[in-house]
Parts: C-alpha cells; structure tokens; sequence
C-alpha cells in the first residue's frame, strides 16, 4: 500500500513538471499546455500505454488531467469491441462521465453557494 | 516613424531579451512536482476509500476518484484557496483534475451576475471548453484508427 503512496507521488509529480516545463521553456499559455496533455494522454491509451501506468501508479496516472484523454479513447475502444465503428461515437464518454458529470454538476452548486470574490 | 531598419528591430529584441524577467525554471518545476505529487497522494488515498468501502478495483477506482476531487476543487475554488495553491504551484495545480474542476466552478462562480442561463450556463465551459473538445476529437481519431486496424486484421 505505501509503495502506491509513493509512486503515486512521483508519478503525479513528474507529470506535472512536463506541465510545468511545457509552460517555462516552451512557452505555451496553460490552455495549450492542458490540451496538449490531454491529447498526448489520448494517444498513449490509443499504443496500450496507459493502462499499465494505472496499475504501476494508481491515482499518480489517475489524477492528472491526461487521464481524461486515456478514458476517452477507453471508452470509445470498449464499446467498439462490442458494436464495431458506432460504438467508438457512442462509447465515448461511457468512462469519462463521472468527472465531466461531477464538474458540471458541482460548478452549478457552486454557483448557486458562492458569490465572485473581487 | 514606419522606417524601421533591420538593425534597430535586431537592437530592440536584444534589449527586450535581456530586460525579460527569467524564468526560475527548477524552482517552479520543483514547486509543480510537489504540489502536483501532493494531489494525487490525496487522489491514492480517496482510491483506496473506494476500493476497501465501495467495492471498486484499482482500474475503475479512477472514476469516483476523479468526481471526489473535483468535490474538493469546488470547496478549495469557493472559498478562494485555488488561487491561491494556483499562484504558488504553476502547472502542479492546473494539470490534476482538480485543475479542469476549477476552471469550470470558477467560470460558473464569476458569470453567476449574468444570470444563471446565459451567465452560468453559457460560460461554465468558457476555460475548460478546449481541453473537451481536443480530447474527444483526438480520441475520436485515435479510436477510429485503431477500431480500422482491427478490423481489417493489422493488428
């Protein structure tokens, strides 16, 4: 359990670091640096990649924002094993849905709980 | 004024450069690789509460992780100490998911005085609106290709 702890910890860190290089030294604004991410989380899953970095560093591959990439193409792949090329338009957001479901839903409750500060 | 030569445009560049505040590179990279480690200890911690409470695996452990965290993201962004973290760590609070909960919730909290159906519900996806769209289209064309591949039995 400790050794997930910290490969978690590097793992997530490192990730964050080519976040932060692709910010310092190329000079991308941090939209770009999350898109890239995001796109190159996607392309990792779509080799086979991405899925062994879950199991060697659990919420490290989890947590940052490329994991949505890799659920993406997940999703789209699971459900084109069963129903062939429909299911990669209708698979696609099968695994993704809880954090776009739980960004839309708790920003909305925000909304209505906090007021702008500033 | 519109006769600018080259050398004068070469003079200004390099004065430009050299009055451009450098950027502490390892300092910050330091910084994200700590803040962002710390965020998917608490993520590897909320997994196991899955895990051992709610009978998920380590592969679909991720999910509800993912939705706890964003939770979080809505307290610490309500309460102003996303900016905050955001200020110190750089990329080690944009890039967990964390981050994409708070471009949403914070979009949604500052457009509320538009109103909720044009303000909040126009603008939520204002920030995080990019990072969707380039993921679903790249996955989309990723998934396409390979569905192709194994079909025509190349892989």
């Amino acid at each position: 359990m400790l050794p997930m702890f910290f490969w978690a910890f590097v793992v997530g860190g490192l990730i964050c670091v080519i976040g932060q290089l692709l910010m310092d030294v190329a000079k991308l604004p941090p939209g770009h640096m999350l898109t890239l991410l995001v796109v190159f989380g996607a392309i990792l899953e779509g080799f086979g990649l991405y899925e062994p970095l879950i199991d060697f560093a659990g919420a490290g591959a989890t947590v940052p924002i490329m994991n949505f990439g890799n659920t993406l193409v997940h999703g789209a792949m699971q459900e084109a094993q069963k129903h062939g090329l429909v299911g990669v338009l209708t698979g696609m957001f099968e695994v993704t849905s809880a954090g776009i479901s739980a960004a839309i839903v708790f920003a909305f409750i925000g909304a209505l709980l906090f007021k702008a500060k500033g | 004024m519109a006769d600018v030569s080259e050398k004068e445009k070469e003079q200004y560049q390099g004065l430009q450069k050299r009055y451009e505040t450098k950027r502490p590179v390892l300092k910050n990279c330091l910084k994200a690789f700590f803040v962002g480690g710390l965020f998917c200890v608490i993520g590897q911690a909320i997994t196991y509460f899955y895990i051992y409470f709610f009978n998920f695996t380590e592969q679909t452990a991720g999910n509800p992780t993912v939705a706890t965290m964003v939770f979080i993201s809505m307290l610490l962004t309500g309460f102003g100490v996303y900016d905050r973290i955001g200020q110190f760590a750089g990329a080690g609070s944009a890039v967990p998911v964390t981050g994409f909960g708070n471009a949403v919730i914070s979009a949604a909290i500052e457009h509320r005085t538009e109103g909720f159906v044009l303000g909040v519900g126009g603008n939520m996806f204002k920030l995080a609106g990019s990072v969707i769209l380039f993921g679903v289209f790249s996955a989309f064309l990723i998934a396409l290709i390979k569905t192709l591949l194994i079909n025509w039995g190349i892989i």
